[in-house]
């Protein structure tokens, strides 16, 4: 096997903060340095890109010391926290900016895509999109034309392709999109997160097309996605990504694996930060936690059970209280709507004071994905309190992938599982 | 013992090196012209996007130089009395109009190349150069339609006065439209890679243009400042002998000598040096700073 990429000591340093006269100032010390042959003074300093903690200084590295090599015909998945440096890695290897220091030498024609339809423009019609696309992305003309038909054919907008592309339903924009992008010929491929729009159809039909690309047609292919179930059935290798290092470079279950560790964080801060600001007279919110395994997380697995800690504080006596949250998923269908006092129809009587209310969930609940838990409280059919539109608490459900009965395909799965048991007999012997 | 496979790969096999820096004078001219498609294609873009949706279409760019040469005939001509060269002053302010619109779209244009195109460039790579290069061509397109409206008012003049000019002059036209090219692309690209990070610049461009109009002969004839303290001052503008010329070339007759032309030559030459220097060391890095 031959190696196709390599990246040797790559890191990237960010400038944090407002361009301005005191950048100027950098910029004028950095040029003196340059002058009199010294290395660049700011290259020093610089902090670990954790967003959460105030840093000591303005610079901070995306990326420090990234070292991998990827084989040809390989799938290598990317993984991390949002933040983590993966688009920041995917915009060097794709040459959208250069990189502070350290190299990557690559083999072969790379084509890179961070975005469906880079450059579309909204008054040209689907062909001549087609052609503007496909030609940003590195095709020829002549490549274009022979694959034209197919593309067209991909994206199922035969009838539209002389309507200018403004009038597309977005479905359609991204579909010819996406089949653009699919249809180039490079020896290497870079996708970022591009399955992450379109509908359930359309995803199964983008990952399908991106399975061709890597086993059929044999070409490498780099993807960056937070969705683990496409990262396990396209990738056989994944680096973890962990405020810009690499934690693990391995295949990609044990990838997964060490991604999900380490994104057990500290998240609670996140969470009374956003509470703080929601003065209410009736109402203190204290905390918001999503608890599995007496951690506190974000992400949880789904194959163990979960509660809601919520914690709050009655500023005086009230009567018919009530405590109610939302489960979303992140197109905002509401999934279900729970009360704490579910089987009460008149509110209970609820003293001043810290009360904390938990709601257990049974494991193997949720599909994998993003969901939205906003927390509501209020007076029994009078009124909600501050805030009037909830919290929102993010909740990512991860596939552990251990039970048999979720290994549909992508479009045959519903929002949630149901904890039920079937139970089949045969009542009539004929 | 383990023996790494891979560290002894020679550079020379590997297709692309991505280093933090690279050699200067490394302008990637090669690397645009395969993508010589999509430079055509941003071409018709440029030109197509723009009349959407409208009747008249390319014809609107007759309106621009009409209502200029109205007002130019009125202030220069009836109000100021400033003398054309013994030039039909229609013929004189349409001809001067025509020229400097392309410079100035150019440079305008093309001086807004790395915020305007930001989007495109932070997603997928192409030689950035290709995009004030399409500029350029896009706008030589406008200029034609407003150079044949020069034709036809030509033509209409020199019925009336029943004379015309036409002559191996004419060849020239090419030559100094191309110079006018190199003029706004190397300005406009020195001017865009100055504005990625302070856009201080982008705020100078607007007005400046305008200024720089009336530093060059386009409602006045050189020679009209002949014996003037400030005359040399407007024959230093590199933009002065190529406007001249270009009226020499359409009517015969005009301030043009060939060692001013080659001084703007010389200008010109050293601002595309300087632009490539300056574009091409900025474009790996603008992303951050944009």
């Amino acid at each position: 096997m031959s190696v196709v990429i390599k990246v040797e000591n790559l890191s990237k340093q960010y400038r944090l903060g407002n361009v301005g006269t005191g950048s100027m100032a950098h910029d004028v010390n950095r040029a003196w340095h340059r002058m009199r042959g010294r290395e660049d003074p700011y290259l020093k300093i610089g902090d670990n890109n954790d967003r959460t903690i105030k840093g000591e200084s303005n610079y901070v590295w995306a990326l420090k010391d990234i070292n991998f090599e990827v084989n040809h015909g390989e799938v290598l998945g990317i993984i991390g926290r949002n933040g983590a440096g993966k688009s920041t890695l995917l915009k060097i290897l794709s040459r959208t900016t250069s990189p502070t220091t350290g190299s990557v030498k690559i083999k072969g024609r790379v084509a890179s895509l961070l975005e469906v339809g880079t450059g579309f423009h909204p008054e040209l019609s689907g062909r001549e999109n087609i052609f503007l696309n496909g030609a940003i992305l590195g095709m020829t003309r002549h490549e274009i034309k022979r694959k034209f038909d197919e593309i067209v054919d991909f994206a199922g907008v035969e009838r539209y392709i002389d309507t200018p592309v403004k009038r597309y339903s977005s479905g359609m924009y991204v579909r010819l999109a996406f089949g653009v992008a699919a249809h180039l010929e490079p020896e290497i491929l870079i996708v970022d997160e591009v399955l992450a729009v379109g509908d359930a159809e359309f995803q199964k039909k983008a990952l399908g097309k991106m399975k061709d690309v890597s086993t059929k047609e044999g070409r490498t292919v780099l993807f960056v996605s937070h969705n683990m179930a496409a990262i396990k059935a396209l990738c056989n290798k994944a680096l973890v990504i962990d405020n810009g290092k690499v934690i693990a470079f391995t295949d990609s279950a044990e990838g997964m694996k060490i991604y999900f560790q380490s994104s057990r964080v500290k998240n609670q801060s996140v969470l009374e930060k956003s509470i703080d600001k929601n003065v209410d007279e009736f109402i203190l919110w204290k905390t918001i936690e999503i608890r599995q395994n007496e951690v506190i997380l974000s992400e949880i697995q789904n194959n163990l059970p979960f509660s809601i800690l919520i914690t709050y504080e009655l500023k005086t006596d009230i009567n018919g209280f009530r405590l109610f949250i939302d489960i979303s998923d992140c197109q905002s269908l509401s999934i279900c709507k729970t009360f704490f006092d579910e089987e009460n129809d008149t509110g209970s009587y609820f003293k001043k004071g810290i009360y904390t209310s938990v709601l257990n969930f049974p494991e193997n609940l949720f599909i994998e994905g993003e969901y939205i838990i906003t927390v509501f409280a209020g007076m029994h059919g009078l009124k909600i309190f501050h805030p009037v539109n909830g919290i929102p608490v993010n909740l990512e459900v991860l596939e552990m992938g251990t039970i048999k009965r979720r290994r549909f395909e992508n479009s045959f799965k519903g929002l949630v599982t149901l904890p039920v048991k079937w139970i089949t007999t045969r009542t009539n012997e004929s | 013992m383990i023996k790494e496979t891979t560290g002894n790969i020679p550079d020379e096999q590997w297709d692309r090196i991505i280093r933090p820096g690279s050699s200067l004078l490394d302008f990637k001219l090669k690397e645009v012209w395969q993508y010589r498609d999509l430079l055509w294609l941003f071409v018709k873009r440029d030109f197509a996007a723009q009349y959407k949706q409208t009747i008249l279409g390319p014809l609107w760019h007759f309106i621009q130089p009409v209502f200029t040469t109205l007002v130019f005939l009125l202030i220069f001509s009836k109000i100021a009395n400033i003398p054309t060269d013994g030039i039909e002053p229609v013929l004189f302010y349409m001809s001067g109009i025509n020229i400097w619109n392309y410079f100035s779209a150019c440079l305008t244009a093309t001086s807004n190349t790395f915020v305007a195109n930001a989007g495109i460039f932070g997603k997928v790579y192409f030689p950035r150069l290709v995009i004030p290069l399409s500029t350029v061509l896009s706008n030589v397109i406008k200029f034609g339609i407003q150079f044949s409206l020069l034709l036809a008012v030509m033509v209409w003049v020199g019925i009336k006065n029943n004379s015309f000019h036409f002559g191996t002059s004419w060849l020239l036209i090419p030559v100094l439209v191309i110079m006018m090219a190199g003029l706004g692309l190397g300005l406009g690209i020195i001017i865009s890679s100055l504005t990625t990070k302070y856009r201080d610049f982008s705020v100078l461009i607007g007005f400046a243009v305008q200024l720089l109009m009336y530093a060059t002969p386009i409602a006045y004839p050189l020679s009209f400042l002949k014996g003037k303290s400030y005359a040399a001052w407007i024959a230093y503008n590199p933009l002065t002998p190529i406007v001249e010329a270009f009226r020499y070339a359409l009517f015969g007759t005009g301030t043009v000598d060939i060692s001013s032309l080659l001084y703007s030559g010389i200008v010109i030459i050293i601002l595309l040096f300087v632009g490539l220097l300056v574009f091409s060391k900025v474009e790996k890095t603008f992303m951050d700073t944009v």
